[in-house]
């Protein structure tokens, strides 16, 4: 379980998020939505510590994350960013080093590392492509590999900041599988998505951002009926019951 | 260029042998290379010395003939200046690359050459008659220079782009005042021009004891945090995430990198090039692996020195041509085949 308790975060001192408060509970998905530039990313980013909060603090399991190292940090924390370089590396090396906070000097993986590698591998499905360059693999495929590379870090917390952008249908699927799957291994995972129909379908709980603080945070469906979604992306929801199908569908309009 | 599809092909199905024994060939290999370089460097030069003259003169403490001279305080000193330079440069052109995570990275960008253009003119200015002067004014100009780019970009945040462009800034203000000083001055330009050209003649053991040390120990620590620098390479906020501190490593590796192009440039001038080109060259035949690299840097970036300090000896012998010129001459087509097949080589 993670807490913010009144952070104010942002850049060169302009505030992006103001004095936001809330909770994310252990073994929940939590979809944060909103608007460009409404401070999504910013909250990712200052509850993960990639940056420092202006005024506030972040407890995990009632501890503050402010007084931890880096490498304290990254242990209970891995954060996925959504704008990432394609470095030039091997899947199977990119992966390891989600290993990083656990090796001390020289360097060496232990035999627990590559274990924890392997699993990753394994779990993502991706083992087939363990000795290919990332640069060869499509988005979807390198989306994978770095989601290997958090579920190698091992963390509590995991934060992942528009995952599935820029996929194609079937990755897009694929990623919320496996971010259920994080779930079931006992994760919390907090991440930022612009498709609402995933947010409102995938998550236990929705977080509704405007101009950097939070509108609304609950269940999807409390979120839902509240009307704010419509309100603050200025559309129109309808929700369809998809025929021969036990779930939901919430078709999107202009207003 | 056949060599190095040769070397390419090889790479490509080094996942299929074991890479460890391709890695270990590679170094094999590139340590007979260097030793054979050695073995020429000390042999050739524009008087010639018999091979068995040679030998008597490195393992016999014998007469103080002039062949016992040339050999002990001029050929030695030189290969090993060569060793130094070709090495120092390419070891602060790849932690420059892998950091600024840009392939055109070199100790230039950092403000290396322009702090020690800087220093150097101020030293002819008040110590007119004092040349020693020079390498101690070029290392300090260099290292300083550094120091102010980095806390330029710091106070932006110290990215790789503000570190880039506070480079090309206070590049260009130290050159501005450079030039001034040279107007003033006139007569300075003479005595500062040789050594700005950069060359590896007339280098004594004295000078090159200290930047040796320098460049020794700052290999060490790149190497000890190698894999730190991979990690960096994946991008500020990725790397933080895994626990790196960003800001304090890239510190470190922009330090290390001055230090080693400021302690070159000590002894040998301005050599940029080795620094651009020898780590696009390793990348091609190791990979991205900076544990692997390094070393393979070091015995490249050596080797390519020696080999153009050899050239620039023999050519025209007994006259001799600035070893920068041949390492241009050499390293410019080579870079641009590089460049031109960078797309099929993930360089």
């Amino acid at each position: 379980m993670i807490r913010l308790e009144n952070v104010t975060a942002g850049y060169m001192d302009i505030n992006i998020i103001k004095n936001i408060s809330l909770t994310f509970e252990k073994g929940k998905i939590i979809s944060v939505i909103g608007k460009n530039g409404c401070g999504k990313t910013t909250l990712l980013k200052t509850a993960a510590r990639i940056i420092e909060p202006y005024s506030g603090d972040i407890l995990l399991n009632e501890e503050s994350i402010l007084n931890m190292t880096n490498k304290e940090t990254a242990k209970v924390i891995s954060y996925l960013p959504q704008n990432r370089d394609i470095p030039n590396i091997k899947v199977y090396d990119l992966v390891m080093h989600g290993r990083f906070p656990y090796l001390g000097f020289p360097r060496i993986p232990t035999n627990e590392d590559k274990i924890k590698v392997e699993e990753a591998l394994h779990i993502l499905e991706i083992e087939k492509y363990k000795s290919k360059n990332i640069r060869e693999l499509s988005g979807g495929e390198r989306q994978k590999v770095y989601i290997a590379m958090v579920l190698a870090q091992d963390t509590e917390i995991v934060f992942l900041d528009e995952p599935t952008t820029y996929l194609d249908i079937n990755h897009q699927l694929e990623i919320l599988e496996v971010v259920k799957n994080l779930k079931k291994m006992g994760k919390t995972v907090v991440m930022v998505i612009h498709d609402l129909n995933s947010a409102l379908t995938y998550s236990d709980m929705v977080c509704l951002m405007d101009r950097g603080e939070v509108v609304v945070y609950d269940k999807p469906q409390v979120v839902y009926e509240s009307g704010k979604i419509e309100r603050i992306f200025n559309i129109k929801c309808h929700e369809v019951c998809v025929p021969f199908h036990n779930s939901k569908y919430f078709l999107l309009t202009l207003k | 260029m056949k060599a190095i599809d040769t070397l390419q092909k090889l790479s490509i199905r080094k996942s299929l042998i074991d890479i460890k024994a391709y890695n270990f060939l590679v170094i094999a290999f590139l340590l007979i290379l260097l030793m054979v370089l050695i073995f020429t460097s000390i042999c050739v030069g524009s008087s010639s010395i018999e091979i068995t003259d040679v030998f008597k003169a490195l393992f016999k403490d014998g007469p103080l003939t002039s062949e016992y001279k040339i050999i002990n305080y001029v050929r030695i000193p030189r290969t090993l200046s060569a060793i130094l330079a070709g090495s120092g440069l390419a070891i602060s052109g790849l932690i420059l690359q892998s950091v600024l995570n840009n392939a055109l990275a070199s100790p230039t960008i950092i403000g290396v050459n322009s702090g020690a253009g800087l220093f150097t003119a101020l030293a002819t200015v008040f110590f007119p008659a004092n040349f020693n002067i020079m390498p101690l004014a070029a290392f300090f100009g260099a290292f300083l220079a550094t120091i102010v780019v980095y806390f330029v970009a710091r106070k932006t945040g110290a990215s790789r782009m503000t570190i880039i462009l506070a480079g090309v800034a206070v590049s260009s203000l130290i050159g501005a005042i450079t030039d001034t000083v040279l107007i003033v001055f006139p007569d300075t330009v003479i005595n500062r021009t040789s050594f700005i050209i950069g060359g590896l003649s007339g280098v004594t053991m004295n000078r090159l004891l200290v930047p040796g040390i320098i460049i020794f120990i700052s290999m060490i620590v790149t190497l000890i945090f190698s894999y730190d620098l991979n990690v960096l390479s994946l991008g500020d906020q990725t790397s933080k995430s895994l626990g790196l501190n960003v800001d304090r490593t890239r510190f470190l590796f922009i330090i290390l990198s001055s230090l080693l192009a400021g302690s070159v440039i000590s002894f040998a001038g301005l050599l940029g090039f080795i620094g651009l080109i020898v780590p696009h060259l390793s990348r091609l035949i190791v990979g991205y692996d900076n544990r692997i690299l390094i070393p393979v840097s070091v015995l490249i970036g050596s080797s390519f020195a020696l080999f153009c300090d050899i050239l620039a000896r023999t050519l025209f012998a007994p006259y001799e041509i600035p070893v920068g010129i041949i390492m241009s001459f050499l390293g410019s087509p080579f870079f641009i085949y590089l460049l031109l097949n960078r797309k099929r080589r993930h360089v």
